[in-house]
């Protein structure tokens, strides 16, 4: 029962530029198409959730972790496991608050904010990084890890200028 | 062949995924004067043979041609009944072929959902918290091994129970389809999977490019395979 600790040889590398410009595209077509911070984010995170319920099932089968039976087990996974395998970055974890239900994600490096210099004036309650809480939740709520808890909400990806961008869960 | 299907069941049960890859099954036709010494019987909306096993065509086989023209289910291909087509005198000498029944799509799906319910009762009848459900299912002529994801979806494959090797098998076709079914955007989740089966990246050809077993290597080929690099498509 052997899981393959290398990535398959058809794995084609693609350059990164490309990749965040898209994402840029992405955000900056969904400004223009709607007036409100919150709609935007609204929209980052739906479309991050249908990525998230999908991307899952590609991440369990290739890294073949198992099954998590706490939260900071969980955290610990999505930061050094997930983040490491498809963004390259490992953000670091704190808890937030003493019952353990609550992290916070910190990304100091954060390869989707790498061109953008500062969010455009009237913009200032934009989540540039919403499409990540969305693959989260999605992601979780895939494995039913939504059945440990009554309610789970994410909040926002803060980018507090582009250089630290935080992200808290609530389970 | 050693791997004889795969099938892939959603969360709710339904069958989304199946393929077959059975060796040529084995099949006797021969030519039949009146009275025909085989009883034959209906079972299931299908003509078996019930007694007067003989010359290859065994006891539970089902009538699967007559004079060349395959029949469908209980009736020829016009529409008479095969069990009064048989009783009368006048239409002797009769080419009959007889072979193993296949399943139909109907069947499969039925049957996954049962699968998928006594998979569910195996978890609960676990004297330990957190069992994994049924892992594997062992008869004399095949053995049955199950993967369930964190997410669910049992993989199910149909295979010799002399070879090697499934476990690295079921994970593999996991990745395949991560691969291909999910990174579809047109894909919706839980919904059989429709893809090219002949031409193509379809999800189909991806299974089959990886279960085709190598005369080379024998009943091993599995392990080896699956460790190896294999270029898909």
């Amino acid at each position: 029962m052997s899981c393959p600790t290398h990535r398959r040889p058809e794995y084609r590398k693609i350059n990164k530029d490309l990749f965040v410009l898209t994402y840029g595209a992405l955000v900056a077509q969904l400004c223009k198409d709607y007036e409100k911070d919150e709609d935007v984010n609204k929209y980052l995170d739906k479309m991050g959730y249908g990525i998230g319920t999908r991307l899952v099932e590609d991440f369990l089968a290739r890294s073949c972790v198992g099954r998590c039976h706490s939260y900071s087990e969980i955290t610990d996974i999505i930061a050094q496991v997930a983040f490491k395998m498809y963004l390259g970055i490992t953000p670091s974890v704190t808890c937030n608050n003493s019952s353990r239900n609550e992290f916070s994600l910190i990304l100091d490096k954060n390869p989707l904010v790498e061109f953008v210099e500062e969010l455009p004036a009237g913009r200032s309650s934009l989540c540039y990084c919403n499409l990540l809480c969305g693959i989260i939740r999605g992601a979780l709520e895939m494995t039913h890890t939504t059945e440990l808890t009554h309610n789970q909400t994410i909040s926002g990806g803060h980018s507090k200028g582009p250089f630290v961008q935080e992200q808290a869960y609530f389970y | 062949m050693a791997i004889f299907s795969v099938y892939v069941v959603n969360k709710a049960g339904g069958l989304i995924y199946q393929l077959d890859s059975y060796a040529p099954r084995a099949e006797a036709e021969k030519t039949f004067s009146y009275p025909l010494d085989l009883l034959l019987k209906l079972h299931d909306e299908r003509v078996l043979v019930a007694f007067g096993q003989r010359d290859g065509i065994r006891v539970g086989h089902a009538v699967l041609a007559i004079n060349g023209v395959d029949v469908n289910g209980k009736y020829t291909a016009d529409g008479k009944e095969v069990l009064e087509y048989l009783g009368n005198p006048a239409n002797y000498p009769v080419s009959i072929r007889f072979g193993r029944p296949r399943l139909t799509s109907n069947e499969k799906l039925m049957l996954a959902s049962m699968f998928h319910s006594l998979f569910a009762i195996g978890s609960q009848l676990s004297p330990e918290q957190g069992s994994s459900g049924i892992e594997m299912l062992e008869t004399d002529t095949f053995k049955l091994h199950c993967f369930q994801t964190l997410t669910g979806i049992k993989f199910v494959v149909l295979a010799d129970p002399r070879q090697a090797g499934i476990d690295s098998l079921l994970r593999k076709i996991y990745e395949i389809y991560s691969d291909f079914a999910l990174k579809n955007p047109f894909y919706s989740l839980e919904m059989p999977i429709r893809g090219k089966a002949t031409d193509g990246r379809g999800y189909s050809r991806a299974c089959t490019l990886f279960i085709q077993p190598s005369l080379a290597l024998g009943p091993s080929w599995c392990g080896c395979f699956v460790g190896g690099r294999r270029q898909l498509c």
